[in-house]
């Protein structure tokens, strides 16, 4: 379940990128930012939140896992570390 | 005081860094090419994305702002911002883990043992540093053109091209030489900051000497002619979803992948992925806006002259000291070619000198010195190609905008590799066949539509210089018309509008017989509208399936060693 709400996230904030809705919208916001160009920067910032969701979510942990298990053992094997 | 003092200053530092790096460093090849895997998180995140970034950054986007408008934003960076995360985070943190489990530094020495496949595995590195050297060229060409435009005063120049592209050709190879992947990475670190510095004081310092930017857009948008700019109106809806496709060409490209296997570790990712979309959007967002600002301030740059648009701002509304610091950030830019110089030499050490038995018989430390050679004989032909075909850099141009939808469509056979245990090596080799097939299709294409190319309309007006007294030069000049530039010093760059129209330029059809399959813009061959990479991807991802059921998979210990039965049941990801 985990799995499949995390795909459609991913999935919905690619689609999102494409807002057709403000294709020709020439509004300014604060009076000086095109809409198309604020979009475009919080877009920015909605990817960093996804990309902190999977972090938090979706993270190889057992690739972790065996990666430290591998460090471990080689600092075992090598007095230098 | 000349502005190129403060690049030569610049020039000294990185120099130093990559001595120093040397100083820091081991004789053995994991250490040189790799740092001996061992790069910190801020390292990491700063060198990762450095190595990324490219002239094209400030100066392509902000000319192509300056004709297309501010949906250059959408188009390249905030696809960007999602895209690349997405692939080092799925791609990157599982190539970094098995590179630390099997000792792999290259895509390709994964790929063979994965799919046991030696000469496929040589196919797929020789494709893909094919695709990479004309960046290196590009790059000593960049340098030796900034350093001349740069060291310009009053109509004389003090550095030529010549000495300018030796002189960024010599400093390249020797921090690449001495201090290998440490000092790459040391340089691109302080190269990013350098960006981000540099963008953040560019654009407070322009904001105050204009009087802030609120009414250059209110004129904008009030002029008919330049509305467009503040939206998408001259960008066609295919290409804007092509583009998604593009950014899937990072983690493929050799000197992004090899950099993943350089953190110290795993955890070191998730900084990286969380912070790189923001990264982005810091150095594009202030590029692209002062692109449009430009095309109100100067307005009917030609074909070509856009792409100084952030250079010809400066210049006329902040001192000599900020055009210097702005001619480091563009070299630093420039210079984003050592990763690929480096890159270059870890995929001949590794893929096909150690691989076909150098290491065996010459030792880990002849292979480093091997490495370094190779280094130097790039940077030679490099340099000997930019003064050799310094008129023709367009083909070079060329060459990287077919090579970013090559190493896109070359990502499918990463994926597989990483998460399909049926994929087989005649699957990757079909695939990689197509890649290379559509690539010579396009460059066919785009060679025999030339002279049918639409053409954009002149440029109806000069550049008219703004003032120092910060007075916008729009209320005194004609309003912006056609330029639609079809030549961009960048990468992957598309004009498919003139400045002044307010819709794309229709395209012509190459073969009328085929109707709209394939389809000539003013820069750009299309698929029905759509950019190359989009038939690529799929047709790639379709014969890496097709194939590699068609055909055997590798034996099960093969298998079993790169998915272990115990990995099998606790996979948590999406």
């Amino acid at each position: 379940m985990k799995t499949f709400l995390l795909t459609v996230f991913v999935l919905v904030v690619l689609a999102l990128h494409h807002d057709l809705w403000n294709w020709t919208n020439k509004s300014l916001v604060l009076g000086f930012i095109p809409v198309g160009l604020a979009y475009h920067i919080g877009y920015a910032f909605l990817a960093s939140f996804t990309m902190a969701v999977l972090v938090r979510y979706a993270w190889p942990h057992d690739l972790e896992r065996e990666t430290m298990d591998l460090t471990a053992h080689h600092t075992d094997e090598d007095p230098r570390g | 005081m000349n502005p190129a003092i403060i690049v030569f200053i610049y020039l000294a530092i990185v120099l130093y860094i990559g001595i120093f790096a040397f100083r820091k460093g081991k004789e053995s090849g994991e250490d040189f090419f790799l740092a001996n895997r061992s790069l910190g998180p801020y390292v990491f995140l700063l060198s990762l994305f450095g190595t990324n970034m490219t002239a094209f950054a400030i100066l392509g986007s902000s000319g192509l702002a300056y004709r297309q408008g501010i949906g250059v934003l959408g188009l390249m960076a905030s696809s960007s911002a999602m895209v690349i995360p997405l692939t080092i985070f799925f791609i990157g943190t599982r190539l970094w883990a098995l590179g630390k489990k099997h000792g792999h530094m290259t895509q390709v020495q994964f790929l063979r043992d994965r799919w046991e496949a030696g000469g496929i595995g040589t196919f797929i590195s020789v494709l893909t540093a094919a695709m990479l050297v004309p960046y290196i060229i590009i790059g000593v060409m960049g340098g030796g053109q900034t350093l001349e435009a740069i060291s310009t005063v009053n109509g004389r120049t003090w550095v030529s091209y010549e000495f300018g592209g030796a002189l960024v050709a010599v400093v390249v190879m020797s921090y690449v030489f001495f201090g290998g992947m440490r000092g790459t990475a040391w340089v691109n670190t302080f190269q990013t900051v350098l960006f981000l510095c540099f963008g953040t004081l560019a654009f407070i310092l322009l904001a105050q000497s204009i009087g802030g930017f609120g009414s250059i857009m209110q004129q904008l948008a009030s002029n008919p002619r330049t509305a467009s700019l503040l939206a998408r109106d001259r960008m066609s809806a295919e290409e804007f979803f092509s583009y998604m496709f593009i950014p899937l060409s990072a983690i493929m490209f050799p000197h992004i992948s090899i950099m993943c296997l350089t953190a110290e570790r795993i955890s070191h990712f998730r900084k990286t992925v969380i912070w790189y979309p923001l990264c982005i959007i810091a150095i594009w967002a202030p590029s692209v806006y002062l692109g449009v600002v430009g095309a109100a301030l100067f307005p009917g740059l030609g074909p070509g002259e856009s792409d100084d648009i952030i250079i010809r701002l400066l210049t006329a509304n902040v001192g000599p000291l900020l055009s210097g610091i702005l001619g480091a950030g563009i070299m630093a830019c420039v210079m984003a070619s050592d990763s690929q110089i480096l890159a270059l030499s870890t995929i001949f050490s590794e893929d096909l000198f150690a691989y076909y038995g150098g290491k065996e018989r010459f030792s880990d430390r002849m292979q480093v010195w091997a490495g370094r050679l190779f280094i130097v004989l790039i940077a030679l032909v490099s340099y000997w190609v930019a003064l050799k075909l310094k008129d023709r850099a367009g083909i070079f141009e060329l060459a990287i905008r077919f090579a970013f939808s090559g190493f896109a469509a070359l990502s499918p056979i990463m994926l597989a590799a990483l998460f399909w245990k049926r994929s087989t090596k005649w699957g990757a080799l079909a695939a990689a066949l197509w890649v290379t097939g559509c690539m010579g299709l396009n460059w066919y294409l785009q060679t025999i539509s030339d002279p049918i190319a639409p053409r954009p309309p002149a440029p109806a007006v000069r550049p008219v210089v703004a003032q120092r007294d910060g007075t916008p030069a729009l209320a005194r000049s004609e309003p912006v018309n056609g330029p639609g530039a079809t030549s961009s010093r960048a990468t992957g760059a598309q004009q498919n509008a003139p400045a002044g129209g307010a819709r794309p330029i229709k395209p012509v059809q190459i073969f009328p017989q085929y109707g709209d399959l394939f389809l000539r813009g003013p820069v750009n061959v299309t698929v029905y509208g759509f950019l190359p990479v989009f038939p690529m991807v799929i047709g790639s991802a379709v014969l890496m399936i097709v194939v590699s059921l068609l055909t055997p998979p590798p034996g099960q210990a093969t298998i079993d060693k790169y998915f272990p039965p115990r990995r099998d049941a606790q996979q948590t990801g999406v």
